[in-house]
């Protein structure tokens, strides 16, 4: 199966502060006791939306975001892909911020979230921005690694890993087709391994 | 040669490189469980696609297990569809499960190991990112998410980025009551929970060739903790000791030809590495954390910390946000911290050693009267061979429960969990925010003989004092 390419999101976006945001924030295990992913979007940020009143997924000046702007390492902790497939059912396209944990960042680059990079002054100017004016447009562009403020026309640099970029040009972030192409491949590495052998 | 394990291990189970430029990295040994593996199976079907090596992937259940009541159907119903589905994944799939009926089940991470699944200078994937802990053999272990164990079972490869090593050497003897749970804390608050990121964590120096496999494992299990996706020990004749006479380990004439090819995978003495550090082993005291993250730890005699001193990961909002969520004041010791429930359980410090040490401190005492107690073996065989000993009548007597194998309290997807704002001392991995259940419980991370203290006092208090 192919897919799509992702060369761009535009959209509003929503700021969420703070370093080392787990996954068992971005949603609580509880959720996890599902056969689907179904219905996840409802319950991003469930309980930090409790303990916070002003958290930015309650705040109804960021519904219809798409494009959510993190700090260091979001996503670190579970490798619960329900993370990512939580903020993409309620709408996010795309993540961006000062660095991402490895796993969340590559679940979300096989559900087709892209995750980009920033430097803190880029991150800090963009949210500060946003949450100025939460109706501020971005553009993020995976072809010109870049993300622009549309109306001011004030554009940074993202950074994204070669592999992830190039996945999502091509339209090939899911990789299970890919792996299948060359199967007999697959087999010839097996059957060198001792292991594989019973030694 | 002068080549580290990882590279070896990564070398021999290179299939291609993909047209992203990523690897495509052939995986020895598929683990799965119920809680992220349902929907993977759902899309193979969707997309008319088998499992590619069903001889290769071996099912257990661990996460949604009570550990009380293990009855089918199980009281909650959406734990008892988790669980149906797994079983007619592996039924439809011909998949190795160990059910909850057979001796073997328990938490993946201390079912591998067990069973001699998990061997050294093997690749390993399963969707939980402990898997870390498998690097304890020599493994090359990676947690993947949902859409990965999908691109496993149907191409048994995964499509992934190489990592650069770092090498930690820790030395010298560890003092009496130190653990190897707190020399992994100690790592992370000196290397910050994303120090590890793009790293893989190679453990040496005397301190870790000492340890048993149990401690290695908990040492191993810890490394996502600090950013690191997978982490691991050179095989040596521990490792080889420990895996034979194991249910899938190689036997006989196989055993000696393995060995061979086990210690051949071990890094280099001139391997070359990414980055090196030292810590001295002598100088670790039993550590605690007092935070939401697992590098917010400090050695038992110490102060929580001050805001205006911070860490690696350390700035100033993040230790006021977890003072805050903790309700603690920095500069007061962590010692004497109240407790409500003590947790000695999960895959980093659940195996019979663990209990061995708790056990040892718990013996002839009794659990604070405001103190709701537990022990979780990872495995049904940790429990059997626990009871074995007398271990269980040790804890029971003490007030400790004593129940089945599974995840527990690690991460309350199952019955046991915190309310309230409970503080509970527990051996497990994550002190994040609502981990263990309850939005607003709190969590200290402290080796299996640390809870066992814990429980005893009533608050958090040096196991050394009690061990004599
Ligand atoms: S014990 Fe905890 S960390 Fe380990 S696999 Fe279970 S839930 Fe995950």
């Amino acid at each position: 199966m192919s897919n799509f390419r992702i060369d761009r999101i535009e959209g509003t976006a929503i700021p969420v502060r703070g370093h080392n945001i787990d996954t068992d924030r971005i949603i609580p295990a509880r959720f996890l006791k599902a056969i689907t992913f179904d219905g996840l979007g409802d319950h991003a940020f469930e309980d930090d939306r409790q303990s916070m009143p002003n958290h930015p997924f309650s705040n109804p000046a960021y519904t219809g975001a798409s494009i959510l702007l993190a700090n260091e390492n979001f996503g670190s902790g579970s490798s619960r892909e329900h993370a990512p497939q939580a903020l993409k059912r309620w709408g996010i396209g795309a993540c961006v911020g000062q660095s991402f944990s490895e796993i969340f960042l590559g679940n979300s680059t096989t559900i087709g979230l892209p995750c980009a990079t920033v430097t803190a002054e880029d991150i800090e100017a963009l949210m500060s921005a946003v949450e100025q004016a939460p109706e501020t447009r971005l553009s993020f562009r995976v072809d010109a690694s870049s993300i622009e403020m549309i109306a001011a026309g004030r554009r940074v640099s993202v950074a994204m890993p070669a592999a992830v970029r190039e996945s999502l040009l091509s339209g090939q972030w899911d990789a299970t087709s890919l792996l299948l192409d060359q199967f007999d491949d697959v087999h010839k590495t097996a059957a060198a391994l001792p292991y594989v052998k019973g030694f | 040669m002068s080549q580290t394990l990882l590279q070896k291990v990564w070398d021999l189970h290179t299939v291609r490189r993909l047209p992203t430029g990523q690897t495509q990295l052939f995986v020895g040994l598929h683990l799965i469980h119920e809680v992220t593996t349902p929907q993977a199976f759902d899309m193979l079907r969707q997309r008319g696609i088998g499992v590619a090596f069903p001889e290769r992937t071996y099912a257990t259940v661990d996460h949604i297990v009570p550990t009380l009541d293990q009855q089918r159907p199980f009281a909650d119903a959406l734990a008892e569809q988790m669980m149906s589905a797994l079983e007619r994944n592996v039924r439809e799939y011909g998949i190795r499960f160990a059910d909850l009926g057979t001796d073997r089940q328990g938490i993946v991470h201390v079912i591998g190991p067990e069973l001699g699944l998990t061997q050294p200078g093997i690749t390993i994937a399963c969707g939980d990112s402990h898997t870390s802990t498998h690097g304890a053999f020599g493994a090359v272990a990676f947690g993947i998410g949902t859409s990965q164990v999908r691109d496993v079972l149907a191409s048994q490869c995964l499509a992934i980025d190489p990592l650069k090593v770092r090498r930690i050497a820790v030395d010298g003897a560890l003092g009496p009551g130190v653990y190897a749970k707190d020399v992994i804390l100690e790592i992370i608050a000196r290397l910050g929970v994303r120090g590890g990121v793009g790293y893989a964590y190679e453990y040496a120096g005397t301190a870790v060739e000492q340890m048993s496999m149990d401690e290695r494992m908990t040492i191993c299990n810890m490394s996502i903790e600090g950013g690191a996706r997978i982490g691991y020990v050179n095989p040596d004749e521990t490792t080889f000791a420990y895996l034979d006479g194991r249910s899938f380990a190689p036997a006989g004439d196989a055993f000696a030809r393995a060995k061979r090819w086990w210690r051949s995978m071990a890094s280099d003495a001139d391997a070359v590495y990414d980055d090196e550090t030292r810590l001295d082993g002598t100088a670790i005291e039993p550590r605690v954390t007092w935070g939401i993250n697992p590098g917010q730890s400090v050695g038992v005699s110490e102060p929580i910390p001050d805001p205006a001193a911070a860490g690696p990961d350390g700035d100033e909002d993040s230790i006021r946000e977890a003072l805050d969520f903790m309700g603690f004041r920095a500069g007061t010791p962590i010692s004497g911290t109240k407790v409500d429930v003590a947790f000695v359980g999960s895959c980093t410090n659940s195996r019979l050693s663990d209990l061995r040490e708790a056990a040892r401190v718990v013996e002839g005492h009794r659990v604070s009267s405001h103190v709701k107690a537990l022990v979780v073996p990872g495995s049904k065989a940790v429990r059997e061979a626990a009871e074995s000993e007398g271990l269980d009548e040790i804890f029971q007597q003490a007030g400790f429960e004593w129940r089945g194998a599974g995840c527990s309290m690690c991460l309350a997807m199952n019955p046991d969990r915190l309310h309230g704002r409970e503080v509970c001392a527990s051996s497990s991995n994550r002190n994040f925010k609502g981990r263990q259940g309850s939005p607003t419980g709190r969590t200290l991370l402290m080796s299996p003989a640390m809870v066992a203290a814990a429980a005893i006092a009533g608050e958090v208090t040096d196991v050394r004092g009690m061990l004599s």
